[in-house]
């Protein structure tokens, strides 16, 4: 059978002043319905390279991406995008940033009081119905990436892709967004592909982990199914011993299978005396 | 009251800053006139000593009342052409009048609003080729590498280099029974058009060249049509930058005008300054000072003029515009 989203053979090389970065290779992922895939991976390993590919902003040099049986080429309001830094119009209000995209997809559909409900219910979806009418400068960076999660739930999207969606918001903030993501995922039972540096935050929200190994020509090394049950309480899960297995397995990969590659030389460096480098050895030998 | 107090300390605070302000300018005039007057003393040109301010006072005095003066005289004029028509129809209603438009010479003041009038046609000329130009060149990368030498070939000319060919091509193609605008204002307002096309069209480039790529991405996604893409994510952005490029041309299209009305022939300050370069008289060289003070001061006014429109039409309200 056909998986709803299907990553096959992927791969992604860049051409700069002539040489050939080969990024991705071999890539291949299949998506049900309703999933929540977190992609992990130390940065530089082309996790939004894959995530770029999905969305259509780029263009896999082999491979490619299918969904519901059609292939991928370009960017649609079908694969909607959730930036890391929000990526709001400055110069729109709250409502009109959501309207944009409503106003686009919903052209022919909705007629304009429907269109009006519609992305008031969304803003409600993510509890910013209170701030419709304000600026993006006007509200807290949390605030902005809930609108930009409004904005993209507003298009009605077959896959809601997510840069980091939280990676630039402290650690209450993001725990708060978190479940407001949960809640919509397990009412909308949109399929989610998002992309993350914060393995607690992976395990606790995803159905399967892709785990990426580092680049050039990265790829896919691991996938971890999560079968927690859900709704899912990040308070009793603490003490699970599923959660903590699977975050565990994480870990395992991440740090010791494949270890970010800047680390190697970083521990060489640590394996003389602490603080002390070659020239001061010397300077207390002479002085002896 | 704590609440009342403070904001009694800050206005205290402003009021101090102002009157700061207000005292450094006034001393900065002051000992700027000053020189001016001890050097201007010690200038003797065929036309008399050279104007200090005082005299230039005394020119400012001069041209004031010959504009009161003149105006008196056109109303006097009208006053008389209409009791004369009164009574022609009074005597016979079916007769035939005559209503002749008043020819004195234009005033200092007259110039002043041609000058303006020019200006604002040849920079409203301008910014309807360069905005559009700018936009459409930073949008494409292909349209830029085709369009870019040529900007870049043209910006340098000077004004006068262009007046000639203006003034003949004027003159060949705008030919009209009864003509709207002298072949002089047309001349030296195509003149200003082409001097202050090239920053707004290069900061206008600038501007849409550096747009957002989130916000581009963004619009990807949504799939927003080219017209739209620009309306509402282009144009916002590149704003700043395209303010940035009409404050340039504005003030460029002001220095440009004086020369372009000196040769063409433009009744405005160019003409006027001319006109008095070739009079010669022991008034002519205060009077020339007046109009190069009037000049800067327009110059400043219609900067702060921009400003004020940028100001108005920023979403930012909070970003400082110098």
């Amino acid at each position: 059978m056909q998986a709803y989203l299907e990553l096959s053979n992927i791969g992604m090389s860049f051409n700069t002043d002539g040489k050939v970065f080969q990024a991705l290779c071999n890539v291949n992922l299949k998506v049900d319905k309703g999933e929540f895939i977190s992609l992990i991976g130390h940065s530089g390993c082309g996790k939004s390279t894959v995530l770029n590919i999905i969305s259509g902003l780029y263009q896999a040099t082999t491979g490619g991406v299918i969904l519901q049986g059609k292939e991928v080429n370009s960017p649609s309001p079908d694969r909607a995008v959730v930036f890391q830094n929000h990526a709001l119009l400055p110069w729109l209000s709250v409502y009109e940033n959501v309207a944009l995209g409503v106003k686009q997809v919903f052209r022919k559909r909705k007629t304009r009081a429907e269109m009006a409900a519609w992305i008031l219910h969304n803003l409600e979806l993510v509890h910013m119905q209170h701030a419709a009418d304000k600026l993006p400068h006007e509200i807290s960076g949390g605030m902005k990436q809930r609108v930009g999660i409004a904005r993209c739930l507003a298009m009605q999207p077959k896959v809601l892709l997510m840069d980091e969606p939280f990676g630039a918001l402290d650690a209450l903030t993001r725990a708060h967004l978190q479940d407001s993501l949960m809640e919509i995922h397990r009412n909308s039972g949109t399929t989610v592909v998002m992309i993350t540096h914060d393995v607690d935050e992976a395990v606790l929200l995803s159905d399967r982990i892709v785990m990426m190994s580092n680049g050039p020509a990265a790829s896919i090394g691991e996938i971890l199914n999560v079968s927690l049950p859900r709704p899912r309480d990040r308070l009793a899960l603490a003490e699970d011993r599923d959660f903590i297995h699977a975050r565990h397995e994480v870990l395992q990969f991440l740090y010791s299978r494949h270890k970010f590659p800047a680390a190697d030389n970083h521990e060489k460096k640590l394996s003389a005396p602490l603080g002390m480098t070659a020239q001061t050895i010397n300077n207390r030998n002479k002085a002896a | 009251m704590k609440l009342f107090e403070l904001n009694w300390q800050t206005g205290a605070m402003f009021k101090r800053r102002m009157l700061r302000t207000l005292t450094l300018v006034g001393i900065g005039m002051l000992t700027f006139a000053g020189l001016w007057q001890i050097s201007a003393n010690r200038i003797d040109t065929s036309l008399g000593q050279f104007p200090g301010p005082v005299q230039v006072w005394e020119q400012i005095q001069n041209l004031r009342a010959e504009h009161i003066r003149e105006i008196e005289r056109e109303t006097a004029f009208y006053q008389r052409q209409s009791e004369r028509n009164a009574d022609i129809l009074a005597q016979d209603p079916t007769a035939e009048i005559r209503i002749r438009s008043y020819t004195g010479r234009p005033t200092f003041v007259d110039q002043i609003i041609t000058s303006l009038i020019t200006v604002t046609v040849g920079f409203l000329l301008a910014m309807l080729v360069a905005i559009p130009l700018g936009i459409a060149c930073g949008l494409s990368e292909t349209l830029y590498s085709a369009v870019n030498p040529i900007i870049q070939l043209f910006k340098p000319v000077s004004p006068l280099a262009w007046l000639p060919l203006v003034t003949m091509v004027v003159s060949a193609m705008y030919v009209v029974d009864q003509p709207l605008f002298s072949k002089s204002f047309v001349t030296s307002a195509i003149t200003v058009a082409l001097c202050c096309l090239w920053p707004t069209v290069i900061n206008t480039i600038v501007g849409v060249t550096s747009v957002d790529k989130d916000l581009i991405n963004v619009s990807r996604v949504i799939q927003l049509p080219a017209l739209r893409h620009i309306q509402k994510i282009v144009l916002p952005s590149a704003m700043p930058m395209i303010f940035t490029g009409m404050r340039l041309s504005l003030a460029t299209g002001w220095m440009v005008l004086i020369a372009a009305e000196m040769l063409a022939q433009n009744p405005g300050l160019g003409k006027f300054i001319w006109d008095e370069f070739q009079n010669g008289s022991s008034d002519s060289l205060g009077r020339i000072m007046v109009a190069v003070l009037v000049i800067g001061l327009i110059g400043l006014l219609l900067d702060r003029f921009m400003l004020l429109l940028q100001r108005r039409m920023s979403w930012d309200k909070t970003t400082v515009l110098r």
